[in-house]
């Protein structure tokens, strides 16, 4: 029932000094945070709960050193500046303002390779570059594509999308409804979601792998 | 020491039936039970939106051994799936929670709430019925009134029982966030709805308003950390209500002070234990649910691995913590990666709150009595439920040799989740769900 990787890893549950472990923890979170926005309308406990949980790890690395600040045009910004906020964090990948996308657009920012340097986006260390001795493979790729993708709006964007009355998942859904085509009335087409999102519990990172880029596949073609 | 159930003042057995459907299906997974006021009736709550009631029988000389069995009593369809067009989402039918009112004349009067809806619903018996209509036949077609040559007086003649549910209040369009608990306040008039980040006051007689109490959302969402996780009101002082948070605390608010009780009239709060901090500290420390004692002056908090008893007077630290499952501390991250760590236990007290009781993993419960300070698991299982018998105690193995009877902690199973459980308000009477199944435990007479 335990994936057999992460059970060996993550046998004790002192603050884990391991940071092969405290990176496997927070690769996790980030695909539940991004996999849980592929539903319908995720559990807000439970994403505050990740959230929360994502933004610990960061501040330990932080501290630790294991997550370098980049230079001198973030001088004088406090860490939790460059700390991913609950809402960023809660966003779906968006391209822009609340309108269809394109979906061209969408697939290609979900797997855009890094070529946007936005400031502080792409630190360096565990985030932007394989460990000396460490092969990150197809997986964190995508989980960093994905990071980045999350981080790129302005803030200004990220206000605008936000609507008071209705809520962060808003914008999801109408990403969503609009991408699915015009035809397909909204329920069906988060069924694709819902059935791609949805995996028996305990199959491990390396299963998400195939998830995220199943979902991206189905943004891409419908 | 090993057989707890002789410490403990009762010993429950199982009915003659264990009620559940013939056929699961993810809509008949019970979603909440709740016991009415006099312990009558017993409400459940599933996944596809239905109520189904249960009353108990009325104990007769001729079969002592029936010994006020519950039947099914009412079932309807309480909430239906909806589509929220603006947001293009599906509304769950899933019942959160069902509260009942003090009964006030022959109805019974319940309130179910889905993520976003709550109804008040109105369940009356009918054993009569009019018979005798001058202008309508016996199977109620109009009747040709050339043929009516005289007039009679309708008479009410007896008929089967007949038992019928009636929605007679819909409250719509207060939350935008998912309902997570609801509470009828002592007044019987008012009582609250509360979602992930407000909580909502509302007179029964009134649905197109309700009064924002609390409100938690920060101006800029970004800097959401913590959300509403239970509430509920005091069972006898009708200003005063607790609401529960997913970073572990209690907040107790007065509502004869301002009208948005943000401001807090006590919290509390227990320092974190540093020697056990790790990055799930937060998310084990999240409480679950919340309940007063009947008395008021305590109450009860579930977080993942303990329950809690605090003094209202007492806003440091909790007067007792009992460990639900320790076991489980050491296996956080995989409960983690399965999303079991998100469970949300709930916690009952008993009717004179002197034991309390809570679900676990693999159909465990556990009862805690608080003056003995002894505590016993126990499954709800139908491999162990046979009628009258005594259910026996249950033990995890933490490690080392495994005992005959004992499972291991590896073994448990994790799907079979006991979320949800009731205790009658004056009697040694127990409903357990276990997934689709409800279990209803019942003392040993003599």
């Amino acid at each position: 029932m335990f994936a057999r990787g992460l059970k060996r890893k993550c046998s004790e549950e002192e603050a884990p000094a391991d940071p092969l472990q405290r990176q496997s923890l927070l690769d996790m979170s980030l695909v539940k945070l991004q996999l849980c926005h592929m539903l319908a309308e995720p559990n807000l406990c439970r994403s505050v709960l990740i959230a929360n949980t994502v933004r610990q790890i960061q501040e330990e690395m932080t501290q630790d050193g294991s997550w370098c600040l980049p230079g001198p045009q973030t001088a004088g910004r406090l860490p939790r500046d460059r700390l991913v906020s609950t809402e960023i964090l809660c966003r779906s990948a968006r391209a822009g303002p609340p309108q269809a996308p394109d979906p061209a657009d969408l697939a290609s920012a979900l797997q855009a390779v890094p070529a946007i340097q936005v400031p502080g986006a792409v630190p360096a260390g565990p985030w932007g570059r394989a460990g000396p001795g460490e092969s990150r493979g197809g997986f964190p790729r995508s989980l960093d594509q994905v990071f980045e993708t999350l981080e790129s709006h302005s803030p200004g964007a990220v206000e605008e999308l936000f609507s008071d009355v209705d809520g962060p998942y808003y914008d999801l859904d109408a990403v969503l409804t609009g991408m699915v085509g015009g035809a397909k009335s909204g329920p069906e087409g988060l069924e694709t979601f819902a059935s791609a999102a949805a995996r028996p519990p305990g199959t491990g990172c390396k299963a998400d792998l195939g998830e995220l880029d199943h979902v991206v596949e189905i943004l891409v073609e419908t | 020491m090993k057989c707890f159930s002789r410490y403990l003042p009762y010993i429950f057995r199982p009915p003659n039936t264990i009620l559940s459907s013939s056929c699961h299906t993810e809509a008949d997974i019970i979603s909440t039970v709740e016991f009415n006021h006099t312990g009558e009736l017993l409400a459940t709550g599933d996944k596809g939106g239905r109520v189904v009631i249960f009353q108990r029988e009325q104990e007769s000389k001729n079969q002592v051994h029936r010994r006020g069995e519950y039947n099914v009593y009412s079932t309807f369809q309480s909430h239906e799936p909806e589509f929220d067009y603006l947001k293009s989402l599906e509304i769950e039918e899933k019942i959160n929670k069902i509260r009942w009112l003090p009964q006030q004349n022959a109805a019974y009067f319940l309130l179910s709430t889905n993520d976003k809806t709550v109804k008040l619903w109105k369940v009356s018996e009918r054993d009569k019925r009019p018979e005798g209509y001058n202008l309508k036949d016996e199977e109620g077609r109009l009747r040709d009134p050339a043929t009516i040559t005289t007039l009679r007086v309708p008479v009410l003649r007896p008929m089967d029982l007949m038992v019928e549910a009636t929605p007679r209040r819909v409250f719509a369009n207060a939350h935008t966030y998912h309902i997570n608990s609801i509470s009828v306040n002592s007044d019987y008039e008012t009582y609250m709805s509360a979602d992930d980040l407000r909580i909502n006051l509302w007179n029964f007689e009134i649905t197109n308003q309700s009064f924002n109490i609390v409100d938690i959302k920060p101006a800029n969402m970004e800097e959401l950390t913590e959300v509403i996780t239970a509430a509920e009101f005091h069972p006898h002082h009708c200003n005063t209500f607790v609401y529960s948070s997913s970073k572990g605390t209690i907040r107790l608010c007065d509502m004869r002070a301002p009208a948005l009780c943000d401001r807090h009239t006590k919290f509390f709060e227990e320092p974190e234990d540093p020697s056990n901090r790790s990055f799930f500290s937060e998310i084990i420390s999240s409480i679950s649910d919340v309940k007063f004692s009947h008395s008021g002056r305590y109450i009860m908090t579930r977080d993942y691995l303990t329950v809690k008893v605090w003094d209202l007077n007492m806003e440091n630290r909790p007067i007792e913590t009992y460990q639900v499952h320790d076991y489980l501390r050491s296996k956080l991250c995989s409960l983690y990666e399965n999303d079991c760590i998100f469970d949300k236990f709930e916690c009952v007290w008993n009717g004179s709150d002197s034991v309390i009781m809570t679900g676990s993993y693999n159909n465990f419960f556990r009862m805690f009595d608080r003056n003995t300070k002894r505590d016993v698991t126990l499954e709800a299982s139908r491999e162990n439920s046979k009628p009258r018998a005594i259910l026996k105690p249950r033990k995890v193995c933490v490690g080392g040799k495994r005992r005959k009877d004992e499972i291991s902690v590896d073994s448990l199973d994790f799907s079979k989740k006991i979320l949800h459980t009731a205790w009658h308000p004056s009697e040694n009477i127990i409903a357990v769900a276990a997934t689709n199944n409800l279990y209803i435990f019942q003392d040993k007479v003599n």
